[in-house]
């Protein structure tokens, strides 16, 4: 699981749950897999997501360090060569192999195995 | 003619879990082949396959859509086996593809609103009985309960949430699954009808269709 999948990810299938996100990540193994560079990709996907969410995700797998410190970046942050390189790499090259994400609200784990998160709940849960 | 992702790397074994490639498969990469031109024009950011099995059609359009680097590749199966498969297959063809285990779209539906903008599903159309839903085994390849529609109905009203503005549906489905009360359906919720491609084969009459707004939103 990538980064950019995790910061799409809500729980909120859940029953009694309001907003499910973002989910915990609590990552056994992660892996840094090179992938191709593409500024516009990178510039166009940021306006995609949300960019706390991110930040905190790269936070908790110890990568945060050089993304901009902020709750929404800026022009400048988005037109930065070495910004969008550094958003490249936690969006798109990180990836938890084996792991956990867990509802911050309900505290349900889905498991994260070969890099597959499993979203599926039983009948009950709904 | 453009060529089909490798899969070589399954054996019949393999197919006792995951659905293997058959003629809606290879029917709707002829339609996607014939409408890739639209596509390369549409300049789709987000690309996402409900139902993946071995993977063959989103890893045919991450091998083929030209600028294929900057667009995001999702997929999500209910089966296990059908996400590994395609994780396999997205490797052995130098794709990136985002996979996920879950029903539907269900865990994604809040964050990719308005944001799709190719979404494919070859569903389970074949008509039986509604109690046989529910599998996150092989038989949920097929099983579509009554008139086969069970599943695929459970998409079109999350469509109009779901697509962006100049979004897409491609849609596999049979006779059986009753084409013209589909076309009904999707028009009331806002979308436009085309049969991409119809052929027959052994006893299925399978049609691919294609969906996009009747206005922008
Ligand atoms: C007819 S097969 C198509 C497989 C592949 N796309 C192809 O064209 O060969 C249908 C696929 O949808 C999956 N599926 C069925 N119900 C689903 C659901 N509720 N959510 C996600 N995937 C589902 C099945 O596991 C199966 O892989």
């Amino acid at each position: 699981m990538k980064l950019i999948t995790h910061n799409m990810l809500t729980s909120k299938i859940l029953k009694n749950v309001v907003t499910g996100y973002p989910l915990k990540i609590h990552a056994v193994k992660a892996e840094l897999k090179k992938a191709d560079f593409q500024p516009d990709f990178i510039a166009r996907m940021i306006k995609k997501i949300d960019y706390k969410t991110l930040y905190q995700a790269a936070e908790t797998l110890g990568y945060a360090e050089g993304m901009p410190k902020t709750e929404i970046l800026n022009e400048e942050d988005m037109n930065n060569e070495e910004t969008l390189k550094k958003l490249h790499e936690v969006l798109l090259e990180i990836e938890v192999i084996e792991g956990d994400l867990e509802c911050p609200e309900t505290g349900r784990k889905f498991p994260i195995n070969n890099g597959i998160p499993n979203m599926l709940v039983n009948e009950e849960e709904l | 003619m453009l060529s089909t992702p490798d899969y070589s790397h399954f054996t019949t074994k393999d197919y006792d879990k995951i659905y293997e490639p058959c003629e809606d498969t290879f029917l709707f990469l002829d339609a996607l082949e014939k409408d890739i031109q639209f596509l390369n024009e549409l300049k789709p950011e987000i690309v996402v396959e409900i139902g993946p099995g071995s993977g063959l059609v989103i890893n045919f359009l991450a091998k083929h859509l030209k600028e294929s680097k900057k667009i995001l590749f999702m997929a999500t199966d209910i089966n296990k086996d059908a996400c590994l498969a395609t994780q396999k297959t997205s490797i052995k063809n130098n794709n990136d593809i985002n996979i996920l285990n879950c029903d539907l779209l269900s865990p994604l539906f809040d964050r990719l609103q308005n944001k799709i903008d190719v979404l494919l599903f070859n569903p389970p159309y074949v008509v039986t009985e509604s109690d046989e839903l529910g599998s996150k085994s092989l038989p949920a390849a097929w099983t579509g309960g009554k008139d086969g529609r069970e599943v695929m109905d459970r998409v079109f009203p999350m469509l109009n949430n779901l697509l962006s503005e100049k979004g897409v549906f491609y849609l596999v489905a049979l006779k059986q699954n009753k084409i013209e009360d589909i076309e009904l359906a999707l028009s009331n919720l806002g979308f436009k009808m085309e049969i991409l491609m119809n052929r027959k084969a052994g006893i299925e009459n399978l049609f691919i269709l294609k969906f996009d707004r009747k206005i922008n939103i």
